[in-house]
């Protein structure tokens, strides 16, 4: 106890225990069979395939369902699925979204509807993986992907804006901004009704 | 008035009856209703269309109980929103009651067959009574599987108001508000059935200068204002009580913050003042500070003539140089907090040793200052004098335009008792004619003024020599209660602050020489400054003509003094303490940033006298209050006024407390007739709520409805000049001219009325004064 650094309070008795310096019991010849039994899986282990990989050199696809960076996806035209609803960012534990929403014009559309995500941002220092931001979404627009590779050297690239979360646009997508499918509302999209290009 | 507060404010007694809700006695007065008396125990009943404010309406029907009386049960669930208690009345409701609690779930469902699933993209969602009710009341999964009835969406009522009518449940909260309280019957149920929506009539557009209460009390996301269109949820906003900066009403205000940005201002909650409304410019104007540019960092003139960032040691250490030892004046403006306008006070007299020192950004007379000094401070008139006024006098004031919620209390009186209402003013106004307001021609023989009546006194009065005279003489005889209303919030608090010539804080005058001793002693200072100071007009006249050297300046705009302000100050040492850059930074020396009323904690006086406190809402901010800079200010001269915060500052008010001496006399003047000389016309001009003001920058929509500027004239002078509704006149004074069309009022053939500071209306930069002589004649 003279280490000052020694939390006193905390010691659980441990001390205690030590300076009583109690003969191990049990030494009897049941107890015998059990270590060696205990002995037994180190060494069948030693036989057994190795399941370390050497990544990065290796890398091994992640489980199916792997709860990986997100993704803001698109409906089959190009434009947007997020709504800048802030259901994810009300749904995260750890305050990770920020979501700003605005209006979309007949000029300038993003989403099919009235109202479009014009900022998005998830801080990758913050999140948990946990997925209730995809629970939570709407329209399906925020999906998790199977990439694991977020780490970098400085705070503000791992915050990622809505161009880095965005799915990249297939072909017969168009970016937006741009208008509907002509004779199509935003519940048609909602229900799937708008298929491959412009012409739905 | 709920039969609560009916208990309350009168004497006699009021029968009260017992009723047995839940199996729970609960006692209350006559005529309260049941979903009252049910709220007094703690059972909440849902409901849409129910406001306490507001007249009962049974809408939306979501509020059914079971009641019986005397032993007989109504056959059917009745909605507890219409129904007065009664004695030996048993309610069940949905606690209690299988039938009610099934007749609610029924409601419910049907609200919500028709009821879109927008709550993702709805700005209601997450503080929406229908969301909320819907779960407590509501079925957890929907059975209905047609097709939903759709409406376009949304349709802008207004520039400011936007209605969706998929979303709306009916209830005639917007539509009874604004016949009831605003007095504004713009917007009405129109169609019956499903197909029945909130309309506004073919021609007339929202524009109420109310409008955005029916935001605030739409119960669904049916109305929502356009300025907060999709900006955040309510998880997002941090909420701030506060007050409101823009009229001497008082209004308590919720301000809600994200991310150090105000994106919305609600109505606070006040019975004794504002109730729970507000007008739209306190609801919506508040993008000001952020409009135009901001003054970030301290600015000194350098010998290029241009202004330079700079340190504020080295910024401080300037303003300093140019104001020790000079002859200097101060003008406050009427937006200061009650502690500003102190630090101002005191920082006047203490520093530069003058009485020099005036808020009164605005036309003003001697008659007023002598008013404002010896009457003004005591008045005890309140909001409760006018509910209770046997008739209410409006002079040099027009309550819809000047202060708002003053005339919501107005007109709440004279829809429930039809209270008689007189003004001066030339011609009866919109907002008057809601009154019924009846034209007076002559202040001093009002007849029939009792010790109830009211006389409600404008800061405009001033401007008619002697005016002011005969309305305290008319109080004096009649024993009417007086009021003084300024427009400008921090106007009473500035006159209780000594930011006025004549008196030091607490409204203790220069001229007693004890007084002075009184506060020289709480300064620690070893005298204060006895001579006579100059006001608003003299310091302007006195720095063009080299009798001042320099001046402090507040927030002030020269043009609602006179269109030579601005280059009166111009060969003078200028400190302006401005938020942005305007007009008088333009011609200072020296530029100090502080912070605006979001930033800052402070206090302002409404017109009743009565302190309305506010915190900072941006708790980080880095800008800092006025009376902060000033002390800054003051060290640096050497003269210090120790008024290192504003919680310092106001325990120093409270410590020096009010003068307990004798007020200096009021000197009345002898009014004068103004008579149109030959064809010229007698102008008179007030300030519109939703003009070209400072405070308005930047909110588009907002804007969008005000009342278009026109010149009012009598049908005879109209004929006179050959001109019919609508066609344009133009107005002309030895200064200059504007051309307005033309609107026919009943009104004197000899008057002229137009918008004070509208667009295409600005008096003081068009003619140069605010009321006189103006040639007219068919542009």
């Amino acid at each position: 106890m003279d280490n000052p650094l020694t939390p006193r309070s905390n010691d659980l008795g441990l001390t205690a225990a030590a300076k009583a310096n109690k003969p191990i019991e049990n030494q009897d010849a049941k107890s015998f069979f059990a270590q060696l039994q205990g002995f037994w899986v180190t060494f069948i282990t030693m036989f057994k395939k190795v399941n370390t990989v050497q990544y990065p050199e290796v890398k091994e696809p992640t489980a199916e369902r792997f709860h990986g960076r997100h993704q803001l996806n698109r409906y089959d035209d190009g434009l947007e699925k997020c709504i800048g609803c802030e259901l994810c960012a009300w749904a995260c534990p750890a305050d990770a979204i920020l979501v700003e929403g605005e209006s979309n014009t007949e000029e300038e559309r993003y989403s099919p509807g009235e109202r479009y995500g014009k900022v998005y941002q998830i801080n990758y220092l913050r999140c948990v993986f946990c997925g209730l931001c995809i629970e939570a979404c709407p329209t399906r627009a925020l999906t998790m992907t199977n990439e694991y590779e977020l780490a970098d050297d400085t705070r503000a690239k791992v915050i990622f804006e809505k161009e880095d979360l965005l799915a990249p646009l297939r072909a017969g997508q168009l970016q937006p901004p741009h208008p509907m499918a002509p004779g199509k509302t935003h519940i048609d999209y909602y229900r799937g009704d708008v298929k491959g290009d412009l012409n739905g | 008035m709920t039969p609560e507060q009916a208990l309350l404010e009168t004497e006699a007694p009021v029968e009260m009856i017992t009723v047995v809700i839940d199996g729970f006695e609960v006692t209350v007065p006559k005529g309260t209703l049941v979903i009252r008396a049910a709220e007094k125990l703690g059972i909440q009943i849902p409901r849409f269309c129910d406001h306490p404010l507001l007249e009962p309406e049974g809408a939306c029907r979501q509020c059914l109980v079971d009641i019986e009386i005397n032993g007989r049960a109504f056959p059917k669930p009745q909605a507890s929103c219409t129904i007065p208690v009664e004695n030996n009345m048993i309610v069940k409701t949905q606690l209690t009651s299988p039938v009610a609690e099934k007749a609610q779930a029924g409601i419910m469902e049907f609200l919500l067959i028709n009821h879109p699933l927008d709550c993702p993209v709805c700005d209601k969602g997450g503080e929406c009574p229908l969301q909320n009710q819907a779960m407590s009341t509501g079925r957890p999964e929907s059975r209905y599987e047609g097709v939903k009835r759709t409406f376009e969406k949304p349709v802008p009522i207004s520039s400011q108001v936007l209605l969706d009518r998929e979303r709306c449940v009916l209830c005639a909260r917007c539509t009874r508000f604004s016949e009831q309280i605003a007095g504004d019957p713009f917007i009405t149920l129109n169609d019956r059935g499903a197909l029945q929506q909130v309309g506004i009539y073919e021609n007339d557009p929202f524009e109420s200068y109310y409008s955005g209460n029916t935001v605030q009390i739409c119960p669904v996301g049916a109305l929502t204002g356009t300025s907060y269109r999709f900006r955040a949820r309510p998880f997002d906003l941090v909420s701030i009580d506060s007050a409101c900066e823009h009229c001497a009403s008082g209004c308590a205000m919720r301000t809600d913050i994200r991310r150090g940005k105000t994106l919305r201002r609600l109505a606070g909650d006040d019975s004794s003042v504002n109730e729970e409304w507000n007008c739209d410019k306190g609801r919506w104007a508040f993008k000001y500070l952020t409009s135009r540019e901001r003054v970030t960092n301290p600015m000194i003139r350098g010998a290029d003539g241009e202004l330079h960032e700079a340190s504020w040691p080295e910024a401080i250490a300037f303003a300093a140089a140019g104001l020790k030892g000079k002859r200097a004046g101060v003008l406050v403006g009427g937006r200061a907090t009650v502690e500003d306008a102190y630090g101002y006070s005191k920082f006047a007299r203490v520093a530069l040793g003058t009485n020099d020192i005036d808020f009164r950004a605005r036309p003003h007379s001697d008659e007023e200052t002598s008013f404002l000094s010896s009457i003004a401070l005591g008045l005890t008139t309140s909001y409760k004098n006018i509910d209770k006024a046997d008739q209410v006098v409006l002079l040099g004031f027009e309550p819809e335009e000047e202060s708002p919620i003053v005339f919501l209390r107005i007109y709440k009186q004279v829809r429930k008792r039809a209270l008689t209402v007189l003004s001066d003013a030339p011609f009866v106004s919109r907002g008057s004619a809601k009154l019924g307001a009846k034209l007076l021609t002559d202040i001093s023989n009002i007849s029939g003024l009792t010790a109830k009546s009211v006389i409600l006194v404008g800061e405009r009065l001033s401007e008619k020599t002697g005016a002011l005279s005969s309305a305290v003489a008319l109080a004096e005889k009649t024993g009417a209660k007086l009021a003084w209303i300024p427009r400008r919030a921090g106007e009473r608090g500035a006159i209780a602050s000594g930011a006025i010539p004549t008196l030091l804080p607490g409204g203790r005058p220069v001229s007693d020489a004890s007084a002075r001793v009184d506060v020289a002693a709480a300064w620690s200072v070893d005298s204060l400054p006895s001579n006579p100071g100059r006001t608003t007009s003299e310091i302007l006249l006195a720095l063009s003509v080299k009798n001042l050297d320099a001046v402090v300046i507040g927030g002030v705009d020269p043009l609602d003094i006179s269109n030579a302000a601005l280059s009166q100050l111009l060969n003078s040492f200028v400190v302006s303490l401005e938020i942005t850059h305007s007009a008088i930074t333009a011609v200072a020396d020296v530029v100090l940033p502080v912070a605006a009323v979001i930033e800052k904690s402070g206090s302002f006086h409404d017109w009743q006298g009565s302190a309305r406190a506010f915190d900072k809402a941006i708790a980080d901010s880095l800008s800092r209050s006025d009376v902060r800079i000033l002390s800054m200010l003051a060290d640096e001269m050497g003269t210090p006024i120790n008024l290192p915060t504003v919680a310092a500052t106001a325990r120093e008010i409270s410590a020096l407390g009010k003068w307990d001496g004798n007020a200096v006399k009021f000197e009345s003047a002898a009014s004068v007739k103004d008579s149109a000389v030959g064809d010229k016309l007698n102008l008179t001009s007030w300030r519109l709520l939703l003009d070209l003001g400072t405070l308005q920058d930047g909110e588009a929509n907002l804007a969008g409805t005000a009342r278009k500027a026109s010149a009012h004239i009598s049908s005879a002078r109209a004929e006179k000049l050959g001109v019919k509704v609508g066609e344009s006149i133009s107005i002309s004074s030895d200064f200059g001219s504007l051309k307005l069309p033309v609107e026919i009022s009943e009104m004197s053939d000899n008057d002229i009325w137009v918008p004070r500071n509208s667009i295409g209306s600005q008096v003081i930069a068009n003619l140069g004064f605010v009321s006189g002589q103006v040639t007219v004649v068919k542009a």
